[in-house]
């Protein structure tokens, strides 16, 4: 059954065609590429549209109430309806803006959170660049996210926006240095930065959640912090600073970042997925299935946190990242290492 | 319901302490004793500190146009002797001034009511200006002889 | 050689946290407060300059719009300033009827004032959770007056009507569902590491400070001052009722938090001891049908939601009054929040005006 319906059999049968067809292989490879593009970004989309409307319905069932119902049945058409609305919104660029930065924010904010998702291992060598710094290459672009926020924050020449901008380069900064460390566990771990050996080293053994149960936890906090969702999400604290550092959008380029929002979710829950719970490994459903269904539990965990606490302040937020989790980071990369001596001593 | 309000025989008391200018009305529900603006500092320091008196709280302080004459209005409560009194200002219409009481009791928000109001100005309050009306309105709007501005044509 | 400055920002009047149109000016030096200036006045609708033109019954749905959120307790304020100028003897019935609503009215301000405190602070599930609960208040006084939210129930002498044969049985329900409720309350938020850490020792007030602003209501008595009018200068029958004052320890916003929510405990109290006690008769005493207080003037207060809220009303013998003045709690409980403030920053001045609690249409009358 694994055989039958993995993505590497759709995509050699997707070769095979493509080959009858184009003149030579450097081609074929081209066509593949685009076509590999196409299936991230149409995934992506896709994600994103459902989770928009998962994620109103599962915290309206946690508060008490309904959630979207209006709009198609069980109001399964919400986030068509919000695209649609969004688009045909006047575009307004604020006077004084610095007109340059303020409209490649979103643009840029979009292309790291979907560049990373080069490296996923979506089923068994469906991989679109499987290339062997790919953990590396993973923290990297992320951290480029930091970025953009601060431009939006800055351009928009308003000084709420300037807070939230502040807030964001502090937080986000601050947060990437444990969750490196915590990544680097799994690194030392599987031996390699290669995605898809992290994956086969979590197939031939156990997942890395029951080896690495620290790293785990540190990953889910540091990770809910990289995207801004609560606790951590002073950045964009409604209550005190309307929207933050995109208060000033509006229309599409609103559209475009609440887009990245979500494939940033989605790309932290990938990360986790791969990383702590075994990729697209799992017995009877196709590698696919399973990748999915791992994404699906780690995103619950995110929306579930996210709307159960409070909101910190920023003191606190940056004492608990700098004093409390990347001590516990650097222990655990310590423990780690003694482990893996230890292991390989008594083998 | 208990009446913990001072009533006038207590009242005189305070009359015979504090001779100059104190009068004391008995209309109404609540006796008060009525002064003059200039005779408030030594009454209201004697009502704050005096042993028998102990009122350390201003429940409320307020104004009310009477046409000829303007009246301050202080109702105060000593919760260490569970008593209150009324203590009614005088103060004469065309340039109402009477001292602050800021400095026994916080009614910085109070006062600037009053003036915003009504008109009359509290000296040595220190932050005296509107507080419900906008910053340049002109007019005291409780007034009994303000004339509210017809409506200006919509620009 | 670049010099840090400090710059201005406005919070309001329009503003997701400012409880209302409320104008804050801060003056920042990065995220910490120099200054914070309130300017109010967004809402005045000049109440007080109405009441001259309406009579003393017509008066009565203005100081619904006051304190909107506790509209019974402002109708009682009143009522019972004429009725003192009047000398009217309330009857049994209609005493322990206003007592009830009085205190449902309060657990539901405080309720609300707890659903804001949480969404200020980001837990938006807290805050359903609060409006979830006040609704079954909203609900007893729909059934009893036939509005939600600016009740006209207490008239002068009275009630208006006597109170439908369910809502006994109604307001027992509740009663018996509330302790669920508050531990529900207590696990997710009071307990909540972040919550205590956005609260605890943030704008500690002693006793003194407390009273040198001249704060009345739970924020006094969260910095452990024991003033609570219906214990000091019982009103109406409270005098008859068991129940105690919490106060609170060291005077910081978390203590604000907690008094609220202790204080909905002991309402509960007091409105079981009153159902127990309902005696059967009249609703309203023999009021003439034109009220004309006698020439005078009076004040009363009560203990609201807010603080202590008082009338001071100036009768000329006609049936329209001469002076109204209310004396706002909100409004003078707003002289705190420029000094306290100081030193703190934004996220925290939202904090102090979320526990601070004021509701803009007290404020600006």
């Amino acid at each position: 059954m694994n055989d039958i319906v993995s993505l590497n059999m759709a995509m050699e049968w997707l070769r095979g065609l493509l080959a009858g067809w184009l003149p030579g292989a450097f081609w074929v490879d081209l066509a593949m590429a685009l076509v590999g593009v196409a299936a991230i970004f149409g995934v992506i989309s896709g994600a994103a549209v459902v989770f928009v409307y998962v994620e109103r319905k599962i915290c309206g069932y946690m508060q008490v109430r309904i959630g979207p119902n209006r709009v198609g049945p069980f109001g399964l058409l919400q986030t068509t309806a919000d695209m649609i609305k969004l688009m045909s919104k006047e575009d307004i660029i604020p006077c004084g803006a610095d007109k340059w930065a303020w409209i490649l924010a979103p643009i840029l904010l979009f292309i790291p959170a979907a560049g990373v998702y080069a490296v996923f291992p979506f089923d068994n060598q469906a991989i679109f660049a499987d290339v062997n710094i790919g953990v590396f290459y993973v923290v990297a672009l992320s951290s480029q996210a930091t970025l953009p926020f601060f431009m939006a924050g800055w351009a928009s020449n308003s000084k709420y926006a300037l807070i939230g901008g502040m807030r964001t380069a502090a937080q986000m900064i601050s947060y990437e240095v444990p969750m490196v460390f915590a990544i680097l566990a799994i690194v030392m771990m599987a031996g390699s930065m290669r995605i898809s050996d992290i994956v086969a080293v979590q197939q031939q053994g156990v997942w890395f959640i029951c080896l690495q149960p620290l790293a785990f936890v540190l990953y889910v906090i540091t990770a809910t912090a990289e995207i801004n969702r609560a606790p951590f999400n002073l950045v964009e604290a409604e209550s005190e600073l309307v929207a933050g550092p995109f208060t000033e959008y509006t229309g599409m380029r609103w559209a475009l970042f609440y887009l990245s929002e979500y494939a940033n979710l989605l790309a932290v829950s990938a990360i986790a997925a791969t990383l702590f719970l075994g990729g697209w490994a799992g017995p009877w459903l196709p590698g696919w299935a399973w990748f999915f269904l791992k994404i699906g539990f780690m995103v619950y965990l995110f929306l579930w946190i996210s709307w159960t606490f409070p909101r910190f302040r920023i003191d606190h937020m940056m004492a608990f990242g700098w004093k409390v989790l990347l001590p516990l980071a650097l222990g655990n990369i310590m423990l780690t290492g003694i482990g893996i001596y230890i292991f390989k001593t008594l083998n | 319901m208990n009446n913990q309000w001072i009533n006038s025989e207590r009242l005189q008391a305070l009359q015979l302490k504090l001779p100059e200018q104190l009068e004391i009305a008995v209309d109404g529900v609540q006796a008060a004793v009525v002064t003059e603006p200039p005779a408030l500092p030594a009454l209201m320091e004697e009502l704050k500190y005096g042993a028998d008196w102990q009122f350390s709280m201003l429940s409320s302080l307020t104004a009310v146009d009477y046409k000829t004459y303007f009246m301050v209005v202080y109702h105060l409560y000593s919760p260490a002797l569970r008593q209150g009194i009324v203590v009614k200002c005088r103060c004469e219409r065309e340039n109402p001034r009477v001292p602050s009481v800021t400095r026994w009791w916080p009614a910085e928000f109070q006062e600037r009511e009053v003036y915003d109001l009504l008109g009359v100005f509290f000296t040595g309050h220190g932050d005296l200006r509107r507080i419900l009306m906008p910053d340049d309105y002109s007019g005291h709007p409780l007034r009994k002889d303000f004339q509210a501005p017809a409506r200006a044509e919509k620009r | 050689m670049p010099k840090a400055q400090t710059y201005i920002l406005n919070m309001g009047p329009q503003h997701p946290s400012t409880h209302g149109v409320l104008q804050v000016v801060l003056e920042l030096d990065g995220e910490k407060i120099i200054k914070a200036v309130p300017q109010m006045g967004y809402l005045h609708r000049g109440i007080e300059k109405l009441a001259e033109s309406r009579t003393y019954p017509q008066f009565i749905p203005y100081t619904d719009r006051l304190d909107y959120v506790s509209a019974m307790g402002n109708n009682l304020g009143y009522c019972q300033t004429v009725e003192k100028l009047m000398q009217i003897e309330v009857p049994e019935r209609a005493q322990y009827l206003r007592v009830i609503m009085a205190e449902l009215n309060r657990i539901a301000s405080h309720l609300l004032f707890m659903s804001s405190l949480a969404i200020d602070l980001g837990a938006t599930t807290a805050m359903i959770y609060g409006f979830r609960d006040r609704e079954d208040i909203l609900d007893l006084f729909d059934m009893v007056s036939g509005a939600r939210l600016t009740y006209n129930y207490i008239r002068i002498g009275g009630v208006m009507a006597d109170v439908p044969v369910e809502f006994v049985p109604a307001v027992q329900r509740f009663l018996d569902k509330f302790p669920a409720m508050m531990a529900e309350y207590e696990n997710i938020l009071m307990g909540n590491e972040i919550l205590q850490a956005r609260l605890k020792n943030i704008a500690v007030l002693s006793g003194e400070q407390a009273l040198a602003f001249g704060l009345t209501g739970p924020l006094l008595r969260a910095s452990g001052v024991d003033y609570d009018i219906r214990k000091i200068e019982p009103y109406g029958i409270y005098d008859r009722f068991d129940f105690s004052v919490p106060l609170g320890k060291t005077g910081d916003n978390f203590d604000r938090y907690v008094v609220r929510m202790q204080e909905m405990t002991e309402s509960v109290k007091i409105i079981q001891q009153a159902i127990d006690q309902l005696p059967t008769g009249e609703v309203m005493a023999k009021v003439p049908k034109l009220i004309k207080p006698p020439a005078g003037d009076v004040y009363h207060r009560i203990e609201n939601s807010r603080g202590e809220l008082g009338y001071y009303i100036v009768s000329d013998g006609t049936p329209k009054p001469y002076r109204v003045h209310v004396r706002r709690p909100s409004f003078i409980n707003l002289q705190m929040l420029d000094k306290v403030c100081r030193g703190l920053m934004i996220a925290d001045a939202v904090a102090v005006l979320a526990v601070l609690d004021p509701l803009m249409g007290e404020v600006d009358c």
